[in-house]
């Protein structure tokens, strides 16, 4: 996208444009990287409901893979995932790796 | 038209704001300001205003107010003074990014510690880079002017930045004087009504004010709120002639008194400016070609204009009632050293620190001031190129 020069910004910097957040992506401040293991997940949604962001795409009830354009690597979904029988379904790894 | 009465300048500022008779009003009490919002509130309290009164629990709050106010769509007013100001430092530049019109009288005092509560200039010259417009008052009926002409400057919808009106706390705050005010009807058609763009509560057309801006968009922000300011002294100039029309008083960006002919010059802000002016008149009365030039618009500083009413001298000097420690002169000086700057051929200079924590300018120091000034133009040599006046050894 190309950048917009100083004369063509709105004045006070002010936001006319409802949830027009979706066109900044935050995922490059990410160092660590949550990793999404299916086969121990069990759907119950605790990682869509703790993402801050909407790193969590979620269809007809059930989650997919990650939307990495927004997420930051917070880890928060990987400490709240509860897994099963022991196994996290989300796993952070180091970006880079 | 109008009336004629004897009120001090915070009475004159109150009467200013009730006339003009703003949405909302956000202040704490702080002396010397305190007398002008506990007029106005007891206007708003007694019906005469239809502006909502928010009583906070301090001047950051009032200033956050104030923003959130803006923001939301209303014409907003605030008063402070010093510490107060000191206090809403981190507002007053949300309130000029984003771009909200909102109106302060600036009630000049000195900033602690030693506490003082006192008239001084560090309270404006401390927020002087802060993004707001700032007209400087000598008496109360140029408070009150200013106060008027402020919300059409501020509001015109190629500027959209918030104004600051100043006059010398106690010295012209509380000192009553004889003032011409204007009809109601008249201050009402010259403001005119305020329609907020953008306004938060339009809630139709959903908006968000105070995004983060980061390296990417940041400098380009500011670059246009520099072009904004640049437009400011077109506006002050033609709100002021309108201002004209309805009350038969002229305003520039500044004054000048006895300067075109002038070799010498004062330049001075606020109420020591009409002291200047005595003494220059006993100058002048002795054959001495003596003048002033009071700044009104101090930001944004008109350069060029300055320059071109003061290059002609073969002397100035620079009267400051607002040290700047650490610093080469005060900062009424380096404004003024900047406009000269630039002219091939320009007056000897020099620096005077005077009248810290309101004490008193008096005629003899103004005559001290233009004596100096003779001396340093005959010889053209400066004996004292900063010093400080009024003070014991």
């Amino acid at each position: 996208m190309k950048q917009k020069g100083w004369k063509e910004l709105k004045p006070g910097a002010v936001v006319t444009e409802p949830g027009s957040a979706l066109k900044f992506k935050t995922g490059s401040w990410r160092a660590y990287k949550p990793k999404w293991v299916p086969e121990n997940c069990i759907q119950c949604l605790f990682c869509w409901i703790y993402c801050p962001d909407m790193s969590v795409p979620v269809k007809d009830g059930k989650r997919g893979d990650f939307d990495y354009d927004y997420c930051k690597g917070c880890g928060i979904c990987a400490l709240e995932c509860p897994g099963k029988k022991g196994n996290k379904a989300i796993v952070m790894e180091e970006e880079g790796k | 038209m109008g009336k004629i009465v004897a009120v001090t300048g915070n009475e004159a500022v109150a009467e200013a704001f009730r006339q003009v008779n703003p949405d909302v009003c956000a202040a704490y009490p702080i002396t010397p300001s305190t007398d002008l919002m506990q007029r106005f509130s007891s206007l708003a309290n007694n019906g005469k205003v239809k502006t909502e009164m928010i009583l906070v629990e301090s001047e950051h709050s009032a200033m956050s107010a104030c923003i959130g106010a803006s923001a939301g769509g209303g014409r907003v007013i605030t008063a402070t003074s010093s510490q107060g100001m000191a206090l809403m430092w981190e507002e007053l530049f949300i309130a000029s990014g984003s771009r909200f019109p909102i109106v302060m009288a600036l009630v000049n005092r000195a900033l602690s510690a030693p506490l003082n509560i006192h008239g001084d200039h560090s309270d404006g010259m401390g927020a002087r880079d802060c993004g707001w417009i700032q007209l400087w008052s000598e008496n109360a009926q140029e408070a009150y002017d200013n106060a008027i002409q402020s919300f059409r400057i501020a509001e015109h919808l190629d500027i959209r930045l918030p104004a600051m009106t100043c006059m010398d706390g106690f010295i012209i705050s509380h000192s009553i004087e004889r003032i011409e005010y204007l009809d109601d009807a008249a201050v009402k058609d010259f403001v005119g009504e305020f329609k907020q763009t953008n306004p938060l509560l339009d809630v139709d057309n959903p908006v968000s004010y105070g995004p983060l801006i980061l390296t990417d968009y940041y400098m380009e922000y500011r670059r246009a709120h520099a072009e904004v300011m640049s437009k400011v002294k077109g506006v002050v100039l033609d709100v002021a002639k309108d201002f004209e029309k309805i009350s038969g008083r002229k305003y520039g960006l500044f004054e000048t008194y006895r300067l075109e002919d002038a070799e010498i010059g004062i330049v001075v802000l606020n109420s020591a400016a009409g002291t200047t002016k005595d003494a220059i008149d006993i100058f002048r009365d002795k054959g001495i070609k003596a003048g002033l030039l009071k700044p009104r618009l101090f930001r944004p500083f008109p350069y060029e204009e300055v320059g071109e009413a003061l290059k002609h001298l073969k002397a100035v000097c620079v009267l400051d009632r607002a040290d700047a420690f650490g610093a080469s002169y005060g900062p009424l000086f380096m404004e003024i050293a900047s406009s000269l700057y630039q002219y091939g051929q320009r007056p000897l200079m020099m620096n005077k620190i005077y009248g810290l924590g309101g004490r008193d300018y008096m005629p003899d120091q103004a005559e001290y001031v233009l004596s100096d000034l003779v001396e340093t133009a005959k010889s053209g040599k400066i004996k004292n190129i900063r010093e400080y006046i009024g003070v014991r050894e």
